[in-house]
């Protein structure tokens, strides 16, 4: 019984090692080493699920100093991890299993499902670590991984930049995490989570120590969840494989930065202040990647853009709700459809022949008629359109922000209307009008295989969100106070999105809106770029000068001359005659002694 | 009955014929046996103290007698090497004396 998890975690580590070494020589053996190990724990993690008493805990000790510092390897399993754990290798399996699809022609089979093994690996050790170094140790997996994957093709250019730039911009919200989990160490002495919870008293007479701690945390879920001002690498991430983007870049691994949150709850609720900044760094992202998703042209960016922004709602919902459960709620709809839309996506990818601009496609609804119902689904779910999962879990998170924070809740409400229009600008464009081009004209409809997960998906991004069924998975709560208008305001935006998406986009061939700003992202990356190549260039400058002139001129240059100079005037002792050498040799021993007796 | 200083001084007179022949004389053999002066006038001195320094017993130390032992045997071995050296020097230079030594300069 308390194997079980245990199990849960290894399968996928071992199928990852079986693949690196014999997976090159056999397609199959890879693909199905890979979905074998995500099916086995999905089938333990819902039977792990339906099992009422807690289970015991199995740990061990990794590092052992005594009272000073003891590093366990140990899991926890409660509701947050059981109900984490359902969720990603349910997800996993299906992503596996497309990927048997889209990955049918590709180079690299066997390295592509080592990697996602992997990945699945060090998720699942995030969801089930019971202290902070197991989880940074896992946490810094996620993030190797992901390099891994992205990187696939790593033979482009831009896949190999977009794998760097998303492991170093990971790097600094890490470091600011692990300075978070050493603060926290320092004052309490523990890392486990269950003791930590107990020791937040600690704190009540310095809560500045305790802000400044939960906002470090807070880096590295700015980080991996892709928040502001570290989201760039993100939407650059869409380079790797699709199944790649959907699993890891929707639907499970950047919300690892909320299950943190989640996880550390307890502790958060005591720092307010640290609430407020992560209610403001929310909300504004929310916002501002709508905005971005907007003018996007690239099928997935503009997917990519509206991922940032429900995780956006999500970091927003952890700093208003009295409970970890309402985002969790979303971050558990979001999985389902999100992910669904994009493997729509990647269907749609497919039948273009990797065509990604969305003004070169078109028409698509009566060449791929599946990819179009379920990629409906999805945007309804995404769009929240009444009674789909998205309705539920975003409207809870919105109703909540409204109350703690009024005024980022009104502008998630303005998010939910910008959220309408660009999935369904996304829709008409893609699967409405005429073919844009030669491949729109000549797609066709991806193979079983790739539609199965779709179908799959698509159910529960339309049920999901159901009380009856939401009450299974979580303990969520409505606020008391909620404006009556609110959720009328909500339908009239919805329909608007939709609306004006429609008015606008049905038909068009070319972007008949033109927001630069939007489209230029804001210009957050150029304004990276101009900062690294003036600040990050100019400071590399300053320091090169100071190697050369400083370094290279007094720590080098100077005392090799000067050894070079007294060297040259010393050899004008050597003048080859042995017995003046031994004259030398007397004089020196002479003069020795004297200073030894007569000093 | 002669005294420490007079040890002392034949010692020190013996040290300083075979330094003065160390760095005077031209012939290498000779050289080397002004070497050997030098390591007998250090002997004469250590044996000197030795008996001239006894112990509670009435007994010289015989710590200094030792190590002169040590010190002659050290020497022999020495000139076996240091003849070896200069029969093999002269074989290549066909000569003995040092000035015409000269090549270990800059």
């Amino acid at each position: 019984m308390n194997t079980v998890p245990w199990i849960i975690l290894c399968a996928p580590l071992a199928a990852a090692a079986v693949i690196l070494f014999v997976g090159r020589h056999s397609k199959p053996l890879s693909a199905g080493l890979a979905i074998g190990s995500a099916a086995l724990g999905c089938v333990l993690s819902w039977w792990l699920f339906a099992q009422p008493d807690p289970v015991a805990p199995l740990k061990f000790y990794w590092m052992d100093f005594g009272e000073a510092l003891r590093i366990p390897i140990g899991v926890t399993v409660d509701h947050l991890s059981k109900v984490m754990m359902v969720v990603v290798t349910t997800v996993a399996t299906l992503v596996f299993t497309y990927s048997l699809g889209y990955m049918k022609d590709e180079e690299g089979y066997w390295r592509y499902f080592a990697g996602l093994a992997l990945f699945l690996f060090s998720m699942l050790g995030i969801v089930l670590a019971d202290n902070f170094v197991m989880m940074f140790i896992f946490w810094e997996l996620v993030g190797l991984s992901s390099y891994i994957l992205i990187g696939h093709y790593f033979k482009r250019d831009s896949a190999a930049d977009a794998a760097k730039q998303a492991f170093i911009v990971n790097r600094i919200g890490d470091f600011g995490f692990l300075l978070g989990i050493l603060f926290l160490w320092a004052a309490t002495g523990t890392l486990m989570f269950g003791e930590l919870v107990g020791r937040v008293g600690d704190f009540a007479e310095n809560p500045i120590y305790l802000t400044v701690a939960c906002v470090l945390l807070f880096c590295g879920t700015v980080g991996k969840s892709a928040q502001m001002p570290l989201h760039v690498w993100l939407p650059n991430s869409m380079e790797g494989p699709t199944p790649v983007s959907s699993l890891l870049h929707a639907a499970t691994m950047v919300a690892a930065g909320v299950y943190m949150l989640a996880r550390i709850f307890p502790i958060l609720k005591e720092a307010p202040h640290a609430l407020d900044v992560i209610a403001w760094v929310g909300g504004i992202t929310c916002f501002a990647a709508a905005l971005m998703a907007t003018q996007q042209d690239d099928i997935k960016r503009i997917l990519a853009y509206s991922t940032i922004s429900q995780l956006g709602y999500m970091v927003l919902g952890i700093a208003s709700a009295p409970t970890p459960d309402v985002s969790l709620f979303h971050l558990f709809t979001h999985a389902g459809f999100k992910c669904l839309l994009f493997l729509c996506a990647g269907s749609v990818i497919v039948g273009m022949h990797h065509e990604q601009n969305i003004w070169k496609m078109g028409a698509l609804k009566n060449k791929m008629p599946f990819t179009f119902v379920t990629m409906v689904a999805g945007s309804l779910a995404l769009s929240g359109c009444p009674f789909t999962s998205g309705y539920f879990s975003k409207d809870l998170i919105i109703a909540w922000a409204v109350e703690a924070h009024p005024f980022l809740g009104w502008l998630s409400v303005a998010t939910a209307g910008l959220t309408a229009f660009y999935t369904f600008r996304l829709l008409f464009v893609v699967f409405l009008g005429k073919p844009r081009g030669e491949h729109a004209k000549h797609a066709c409809e991806s193979p079983a295989v790739m539609l199965v997960p779709l179908a799959c998906l698509a159910i529960p991004s339309l049920i999901a969100g159901f009380p009856a069924i939401e009450k299974i998975f979580f303990h969520t709560a409505e606020p008391g106070r909620v404006p009556a208008f609110l959720h009328p305001v909500l339908l009239v935006l919805f329909a608007a999105g939709v609306g004006s998406a429609y008015l606008l986009y049905r038909g068009a061939d070319k972007d008949p809106v033109s927001i630069p700003f939007f489209a230029n992202r804001l210009y957050i990356d150029s304004g990276y770029a101009w900062a690294v190549k003036n600040i990050q260039d100019g400071g590399a400058l300053g320091l090169s000068w100071a190697d050369r002139w400083i370094v290279d001129l007094f720590v080098v240059q100077v005392p090799s001359k000067l050894a070079w100079a007294c060297g040259f005037v010393l050899r004008f002792l050597q003048i080859g005659n042995i017995q003046a050498y031994a004259f030398f040799f007397g004089a020196g021993a002479l003069g020795l002694l004297y200073l030894l007796i007569f000093r | 009955m002669p005294t420490l200083a007079n040890y002392l001084i034949v010692s020190g007179l013996v040290f300083s014929i075979g330094l003065a022949g160390v760095l005077l004389r031209r012939n290498i053999l000779i050289i080397f046996m002004g070497l050997e002066l030098m390591l007998n006038a250090a002997n004469l001195s250590l044996v000197a103290f030795s008996r001239f320094h006894l112990g509670q017993d009435g007994c010289p130390r015989y710590n200094a007698q030792v190590l002169v032992f040590f010190i002659i045997t050290v020497a022999a071995a020495e000139v076996a090497v240091g003849l070896a050296i200069i029969v093999a020097l002269y074989r290549a230079r066909q000569t003995t004396r040092v000035e015409d030594l000269d090549t270990l300069k800059f």
